[in-house]
């Protein structure tokens, strides 16, 4: 706690001026444009991806080169349009994607939409628990590291948030195993259900995949158990990753509105420390903690494909480390493509949250 | 920030004030420690890396000993073999000790050359302004709001070239790791560009006839690369990671070309099943120290370069410290 007053670095949000605006109406033109900046982005992506990953060749030589005679392979390219010009082939392609459609996969023939439907669930039940547990571990860590700032709690606080975001999260996933199913022998080592259960989940109508609400709706409150029982360590292994970086920023955010007049005004009435970091500091320093969360949502479905090997977890991640094996390239394309547009709508959703949260961003 | 200068401490000559030098020596207590064990580890990372051939037992690709008997496979730790051996037959030693000199090679190509490409472009958008930069933005924001590892799946997909042997893997990796890193320093070195080119000296320097590139050179570029080493250091631990989770993904360098910790973790997932321990332990943990130290110099750099964040010496030691805060 410096002891020396500060003049305020930055001048305070002029907040008189907006009043006399028409707020509703800011808040929509602001919305509406920030909806439409999502097509720019998405179409960045693919059209990137798509050159990036042509200037190498056909997609069937790379999975077929070399196991197919020659004259076959040319018959294969020419089927599925390959031996056009590329940029007919672009066009195309964003035709198809602009209708919903992301290609087929070479190895098993399912179109990528079904992949995603099938396995998004999984994903995004794994990354709902890794978040739950970042929030949990992260946030109430940060704000003691800010309040206890520069001491010995802070330091090792630090110190492990640094040591989570160093541990890669498959390395973490593998040191979970071994210590609580190999030798503690006390979690499952790797799937989402046991064997049963999943029998269970692959007999029962119209499955959501995601495996909790399955269970639920089974009503059967061994699969309940199970389930939750299979999601502790991958949910741990990528949650205390970005746990780690949850951390980071609240400590920075938090010590930056610690330091604010207000927090100096709101002690000299006397309001309760407890109080103070709770409510007084804690309010204003979530609005960059929630923008950043939005950039932490790639981070996290990066680690999911890393956590879902790990693991074995059936999700997209897994899967697209299946088609990299095989080297069904068409696959990996549709798939980056489709989480490239997930990335984009949800920092879309985490700007709208920002927006609402605090008047300021809305200017 | 660029107040703060005339106010900074008595200016110092020569390698006192070298980027990380000049932050240790400002530096105190906590963060002193901090920055200080990160550097003790960086420093035995590059001792490591460099003097691999020397202190590492047997060659990454060794697959037999001297007496020409072969290693064999998951052998438990032993006097021959201090941490075990692989499934693949390696000594598990030997590969945690040259996989350093790689993951060092790739952190260097691929700052290098991120630094090179992404200063330039952040350089020339940043100064000229217009579609270029326009374009050259929003580019960067798309990509950069993008998962990092599945940018660098695709790139190393491309770098590959659809081919399964991974030739010259290092520059492979590295340039993978490129792809994602440029559209950093392109937004850090661009707005610098912007803020810095605004100021009287360069107008200055426009107005006696100097030409584009000379401006650009001598008085904008070196004004805005001040955060670059803060940067660089958390680059090079993102870069590491990026390799390991490329090489566990199966996108890692074979095992006869160089050792990579990454791939030696893939290789490991089904002996932790079974119990054994050390062909993933040790991998593991020499990433995490790595990442670890690099970051530590990274946050400490950080943390000494935001007013905000850095610890003053006590005020009964340096009494008047009023004088040496920031002017706002």
């Amino acid at each position: 706690m410096s002891t020396t007053i500060e003049v305020p670095p930055v001048s305070p949000p002029a907040v008189p001026r907006g009043r006399r605006r028409n707020r509703p109406s800011g808040l929509l033109l602001y919305l509406l444009v920030r909806a439409l900046l999502i097509i720019p982005t998405v179409f960045i992506l693919v059209t990137l991806v798509f050159f990036l990953m042509r200037s190498t060749g056909d997609p069937i030589t790379a999975a077929l080169g070399g196991r197919l005679p020659a004259d076959q392979l040319q018959e294969r390219i020419r089927e599925a349009g390959y031996d056009r010009p590329l940029l007919v082939q672009y066009v195309d392609y964003l035709g198809q994607i602009a209708r919903g459609d992301f290609g087929r996969s070479l190895s098993d023939g399912r179109s990528i939409g079904e992949i995603v439907v099938t396995f998004g669930g999984a994903t995004l039940e794994l990354a709902v628990y890794a978040l739950l547990v970042a929030f949990v571990v992260g946030v109430p860590l940060g704000m003691l590291a800010a309040k206890l700032r520069d001491r010995w709690p802070d330091a090792t606080l630090r110190v492990l948030a640094i040591l989570a975001y160093a541990t890669p999260v498959f390395f973490a996933g593998l040191l979970l195993k071994l210590v609580f199913s190999v030798w503690l022998n006390v979690l499952p080592v790797a799937g989402r259900a046991s064997t049963r259960v999943q029998i269970q989940f692959d007999s029962m109508p119209n499955p959501t995949g995601i495996y909790l609400i399955d269970a639920i709706r089974l009503g059967d409150g061994n699969a309940i158990g199970d389930v939750l029982w299979h999601a502790i360590l991958p949910g741990l292994a990528l949650g205390l990753l970005t746990a780690g970086i949850f951390l980071r920023l609240v400590r920075t955010n938090m010590i930056d509105t610690l330091g604010r007049d207000y927090i100096d005004a709101a002690r000299s009435r006397g309001v309760g420390e407890f109080r103070l970091t709770r409510t007084h500091a804690w309010r204003p320093a979530l609005i960059p903690i929630i923008t950043v969360i939005g950039l932490q949502i790639a981070l996290l479905l990066g680690g999911a494909v890393l956590t879902e090997t790990t693991f074995e977890w059936r999700g997209l991640g897994f899967q697209i480390a299946q088609y990299l094996q095989a080297r069904d390239f068409v696959a990996v394309q549709g798939m980056v493509v489709v989480l490239a547009i997930i990335v984009a709508v949800t920092n879309f959703v985490v700007d709208v949250i920002a927006a609402l949260i605090d008047p300021r961003v809305r200017y | 920030m660029s107040a703060a200068d005339p106010l900074a401490p008595p200016r110092v000559r020569g390698w006192k004030r070298l980027p990380v030098v000049r932050q240790l020596r400002q530096s105190v207590g906590l963060q002193r420690g901090m920055l200080v064990t990160g550097l003790v580890i960086t420093g035995l990372f590059l001792l490591t890396a460099l003097l691999a051939p020397f202190l590492a037992p047997y060659g990454y690709a060794q697959l037999q000993g001297a007496d020409g008997r072969n290693f064999g496979a998951q052998v438990p730790p032993s006097a021959a073999h201090p941490l075990g051996t692989t499934v693949g037959g390696f000594d598990v030693l030997s590969r945690v000790i040259w996989g350093a000199q790689t993951a060092l090679g790739a952190i260097v190509v691929a700052v290098l050359l991120s630094i090179v490409v992404g200063v330039l472009l952040g350089l020339v958008s940043g100064y000229f302004g217009g579609w270029l930069d326009r374009i050259l933005v929003v580019v960067a924001d798309a990509i950069y709001a993008f998962p990092t590892l599945l940018l660098a799946i695709v790139a190393a997909i491309v770098i590959s070239g659809g081919q399964s042997s991974l030739g010259g893997g290092i520059l492979a990796a590295a340039i993978s790791i490129t792809v994602v890193f440029i559209p950093q320093y392109l937004r850090v070195v661009r707005s610098e560009v912007v803020r810095v080119k605004s100021e009287a000296f360069v107008e200055s320097a426009r107005v006696i006839g100097s030409s584009s590139v000379r401006i650009m050179v001598r008085h904008v570029l070196r004004n805005s690369i001040r955060t670059l080493p803060l940067i660089i250091t958390l680059n090079a631990s993102e870069a590491i990671l990026t390799l390991a989770g490329l090489g566990f993904l199966g996108f890692g360098i074979q095992p006869t070309k160089a050792a990579e910790w990454g791939y030696d973790l893939n290789k490991s997932v089904s002996d932790v099943a079974a119990g054994i321990w050390w062909t993933s332990v040790f991998p593991g943990v020499a990433i995490v120290l790595v990442v670890l130290g690099v970051t530590l110099v990274g946050e400490s750099l950080n943390d000494l370069s935001d007013p905000r964040l850095r610890s003053r010496r006590r005020a009964r030691r340096a009494a008047p410290a009023v004088a040496t805060e920031p002017a706002p």
